[in-house]
């Protein structure tokens, strides 16, 4: 059973208000890089960036499940070891001394990634590698690789599609495994992995819309190699302006990387999202907000708590999902109705044998 | 009923057949050098470009700097090459180890079946020395080759300096994933065949991904040439071309193919015959099976190399050593990034120019057309056997007689024909010193002169043949045994072309109108005189003449009567020492057939 709180203060003090209104109690992120070999070398270090940042906002390696499919610091072939670069004169080392990466290598799989989000593993999984989360979790999810239209590639042998990840967010919601979940991909055609969610409290990000490939954005001379894409360096940009108490909102992030900066449009999507976007701070699903806030002032409450809601759902139905989605009807193209192509087909071959006559019937049979 | 099940449309389609049968040949022979000389022509061309992945985005900026350095290491090398007459080898072994390289020698000796007159050796004893060059943190599962020649004399001292200063850049770096092996090889080809060939795990190294020859033979240069042809026609894959053209662009270096500079006009005649000759000489190349670089033996392992050769000439803008050398490390970064052999672009193709290529998906149908040829003939002549001839009165035993004298009038000229080339094989190489004892001529002189005598002996067979067999050729004979030579020609070119399209091209180029138009009832004297002008070994002849040519380096007929002598010499050489197909194959399979149609000119 699901309830509603709402609280009447008799101050004016709309801090209150705002302090309940995500309903969130903790982060969570999920990070993955989907490309291995050396010159996708620009993929993890979009990840780490991310990591770094999300790590920098409060989320503690604990509630963070970092996927890599390819080991950059160490291969043969960086001039630099042990470090990962993003900005070119190696001005950032994303790498750092303190990564925890929990699926290494080969281990990321489309497999493993939807069981660590639907939560399926084997007893013998360690912490680390789980996804941990319940039905107060904001969580975080990035994806970066190389991606097309309605699927993104693994380890350059398999594929998830879109449909595949959004039954698994539709899994997630049902076993009421998040609050509310951000999902931000940076591949080419980003815009397509986000087109068939249904799954409420979603909301997504895309570096670039179907036909638009993502590009990258600077090579480094030394090392030999694009060191990240454009949508996440500009991201990066973005976030290292975020602090702890940083009070921007969700439409400052959608702003991220104009048509100007990053050649391809990025797209984002909150029609399944309950709370209007401008309401959402970035520290909601970047960082781990603890919510203290000291005051002197004495709040009675003097109303009880009244149930606002009075319907009891099911189990399944805890939302009414049909009632708060409105589906974007499906674009078919029109063929012409089956009766008439057949009619047509019969036509054409009275004609032909009236024309030429019976006899040449014997030759098609 | 079907098209051909039909007896009337078969009849009539027949009939079609052989009515037309000479003027579709023609065509087909006219469209398929006409497609032929098509293929330089630009806009049918396509633009290379970098296939691999791995290789394709990936910049660095080239940092080598001591090109100066490079250039006096190659005067001491000189200096100790002409102090111990051959290959300095402590010299040698002693720089790379300071280098901070594995060193290895590897001593060989050859004997070749006579004596080499174009490099005078004979009795080749040698070594060849070789610095490793470890990746610092990779497992030694993979390396690339970066080899210069010890030539006797001036040449190729700066290439071995250059390489002796990149493996000191190189070992400085850790960024290498695979080993990298420095060899200097002696006496160029017979020491990389003995390297190849007779150490185990291909030169104690990893498996070897790609390989570069240089070739270096002053201070500064004018212009960077790519040879690419290796041994029996055998061409790397298209990238190590590719790459090779990007880095000349991105370092700003003159490069040419063929020794040819690139054009732009390709619209005017003259640019377009500038493009004709660099495929032209490119097809040449490719058709006499020799490797033309030190690269050209690794080409048989799956080993993509080329070589590089370093031109001065009179122009005006020079490039030091200095760029060369960050030319290459350009491309070795390029290749480290590789995880593969190369194998994403094409192996079989056409150069008209560094900038464009030919693939054998348009070049192939040329020979198609040519080939064509062939099997219309051979239906012609089917029909021709299978329709009994319109004279005979009494059909039942003429058919009988006519019939019977097949297998072995058919079966004698094949059998004598391959003897022939058999003997065109192996008499010149057995009976050289007996020729030395009979007559006044050196060893070499010696078997190409019984080679050339082998040969026209061969023209003199068929009088010979119709003595020993009783009774007389007839109609049908020929008919069957054309039959059959046309076939066999056609087989024969045909898995030529597939495996050598240029030499399968130029043979049918002369072969196939042979072919097509020999019957005993063409005049006799004239068509014999154009078989002896198309033939295998006037083909040679006239091929020496036109490669000179296209080089600008025409010659006299005299100088190239002895260039053709050091051409046959050199390919049966070349057979003996590092396999090459093209002697065993003109010997055993083309003069025989070509031979079989003497035959029938000469059926009586």
């Amino acid at each position: 059973i699901f309830f509603f709180y709402s609280i009447h203060l008799l101050h004016t003090a709309d801090n209150a208000g705002q302090f309940f209104s995500s309903g969130h109690t903790n982060n969570w992120a999920v990070l993955v890089c989907t490309s291995r070999f050396w010159f996708n070398y620009r993929h993890v270090a979009n990840t780490l960036s991310v990591y770094r940042s999300v790590k920098r906002l409060g989320i503690p390696d604990s509630h963070i499940v970092l996927m890599l499919a390819d080991d950059m610091a160490c291969n043969h072939r960086n001039p630099k070891p042990a470090t990962v670069f993003s900005h070119k004169n190696m001005e950032l080392n994303v790498y750092g001394d303190d990564v925890e990466v929990d699926y290494r290598g080969y281990e990321v799989t489309v497999e493993n990634f939807l069981r660590v989000l639907t939560g399926r593993l084997p007893p013998s999984t360690p912490r680390s590698k789980r996804l941990l989360s319940d039905d107060r979790s904001n969580i975080l999810i990035y994806l970066t690789g190389h991606g097309g239209n309605g699927f993104l590639k693994f380890q350059d042998s398999e594929e998830i599609s879109n449909v595949e990840l959004a039954d698994a967010f539709e899994q997630m919601w049902q076993k009421r495994r998040y609050n509310e979940l951000l999902f931000i991909i940076d591949t080419c055609q980003g815009a397509s992995m986000y087109e068939r969610f249904y799954s409420p409290n979603l909301m997504a990000l895309a570096s670039s819309q179907v036909g638009e490939d993502s590009l990258s954005h600077q090579p480094d001379l030394a090392i030999g190699v694009h060191l990240m894409d454009r949508y996440t360096f500009y991201l990066l940009e973005f976030l290292e302006d975020i602090h702890p108490a940083s009070k921007t909102n969700m439409n400052d992030l959608f702003k991220v990387c104009p048509k100007s900066q990053c050649v391809s449009t990025p797209g984002h999507r909150t029609d399944l999202f309950l709370r209007d976007p401008g309401s959402v701070l970035i520290t909601d699903f970047f960082g781990s907000v603890r919510k203290v806030e000291i005051t002197m002032e004495t709040i009675n409450l003097t109303d009880p708590i009244k149930q606002v809601e009075q319907r009891k759902y099911s189990y399944v139905d805890q939302l009414p999902v049909s009632e708060i989605i409105h589906q974007k009807p499906k674009q078919k193209d029109w063929h012409p109705p089956d009766g008439f192509i057949l009619g047509l087909w019969t036509l054409i071959l009275l004609v032909f044998f009236k024309l030429y006559g019976m006899k040449h019937l014997k030759h098609i049979f | 009923m079907g098209l051909l099940s039909d007896p009337n449309r078969r009849r009539a389609l027949i009939s079609l057949l052989t009515r037309l049968n000479s003027p579709i040949c023609v065509v087909c022979y006219m469209a398929g050098v006409a497609w032929f000389m098509g293929l330089a022509f630009e806009p049918f061309t396509l633009r290379t470009y970098m296939s691999e992945n791995a290789m394709g985005s990936t910049m660095v900026e080239e940092r080598f700097p001591a090109g100066e350095r490079a250039l006096t290491t190659g005067r001491e090398f000189s200096a100790h090459k002409k102090k111990a007459g051959g290959m300095p080898v402590d010299w040698l072994v002693k720089t790379m180890q300071a280098r901070g390289l594995e060193v290895f020698t590897q001593r060989f000796s050859r004997k070749l079946p006579f004596p080499d007159e174009n490099k005078e050796r004979y009795m080749v004893k040698g070594t060849n020395v070789y610095g490793i060059l470890r990746a610092p943190r990779a497992p030694r599962t993979e390396a690339l080759v970066l080899s210069a020649p010890c030539t006797p004399g001036d040449s190729n001292n700066q290439a071995v300096g250059l390489l002796l200063g990149l493996a000191q850049y190189f070992r400085n770096q850790i960024y290498w994933a695979k080993d990298i092996i420095f060899l200097v090889n002696e006496h160029d080809l017979i020491g990389m065949q003995a390297c190849i060939t007779f150490s185990p795990d291909s030169c104690r190294g990893g498996s070897i991904q790609a390989a570069l020859s240089l070739e270096l033979s002053s201070d500064v240069i004018t212009s960077m040439d790519l040879v690419l042809e290796g041994l029996n026609g055998q061409l790397p894959n298209l990238d190590l071309a590719n790459l090779f053209y990007a880095f000349c662009q991105k370092i700003g270096v003159l490069c040419t193919i063929q020794g040819k500079l690139q054009r732009n006009d390709w619209d005017s005649v003259s640019g377009y015959s500038h493009s004709v000759q660099t495929m032209m000489l490119m097809v040449m190349k490719q058709a006499s099976g020799r490797p033309w670089g030190d690269h050209g033996l690794f080409l048989r392992y799956h080993i993509e190399a080329a070589s590089i050769k370093g031109i001065n000439s009179f122009r005006q803008y020079k490039t030091d050593v200095t760029t060369i050398g960050r030319l290459l490390e350009g491309m070795y970064r390029k290749l480290n990034n590789l995880l593969e052999r190369l194998h994403q672009s094409y192996f079989f193709y056409l150069m008209p120019s560094l900038s464009h290529f030919v693939s054998i998906g348009y070049y192939m149908p040329a020979f198609g057309l040519l080939a064509v040829i062939l099997l219309l003939r051979a239906l012609d002549l089917w029909v021709q056997l299978a329709t009994p001839p319109p004279r005979t009165e009494d059909g039942i035993t003429d058919k009988e007689q006519v019939s019977s004298p097949g297998v072995l009038s058919v079966l004698t000229p094949l059998v004598i024909s391959h003897l022939t080339g058999v003997a065109l094989y192996t008499l010149p190489i057995q009976f050289q010193e007996m020729a030395v004892e009979q007559f006044p001529v050196s060893e070499t002189e010696a078997v190409v002169l019984t080679a050339i005598g082998v040969y026209t002996a061969g023209l003199a067979l068929p009088h010979n043949t119709h003595r020993l067999l009783s009774g007389e050729g007839t109609e049908q004979g020929w008919r069957v045994l054309k039959l059959v030579a046309v076939l066999y020609l056609a087989v024969l070119l045909g898995c030529t072309a597939l495996i050598n399209f240029s030499l399968g091209f130029i043979l049918a180029l002369t072969l196939v109108p042979v072919a097509a138009f020999v019957t005993p009832h063409v005049p006799k004297v004239l068509s014999a005189f154009i078989l002896v002008i198309l033939s295998p070994a006037c083909t040679l002849l006239f091929s020496v003449f036109f490669f000179q040519e296209l080089q600008e380096l025409p010659v006299s007929f005299q100088e190239g009567w002895l260039l053709y002598l050091s051409v046959i010499s050199q390919g049966i050489l070349d057979h003996f020492l590092y396999g090459s197909l093209v002697y065993p194959l003109i010997a055993l399979l083309v003069y025989p057939c070509w031979l079989l149609f003497w035959n029938i000119l000469f059926w009586k």
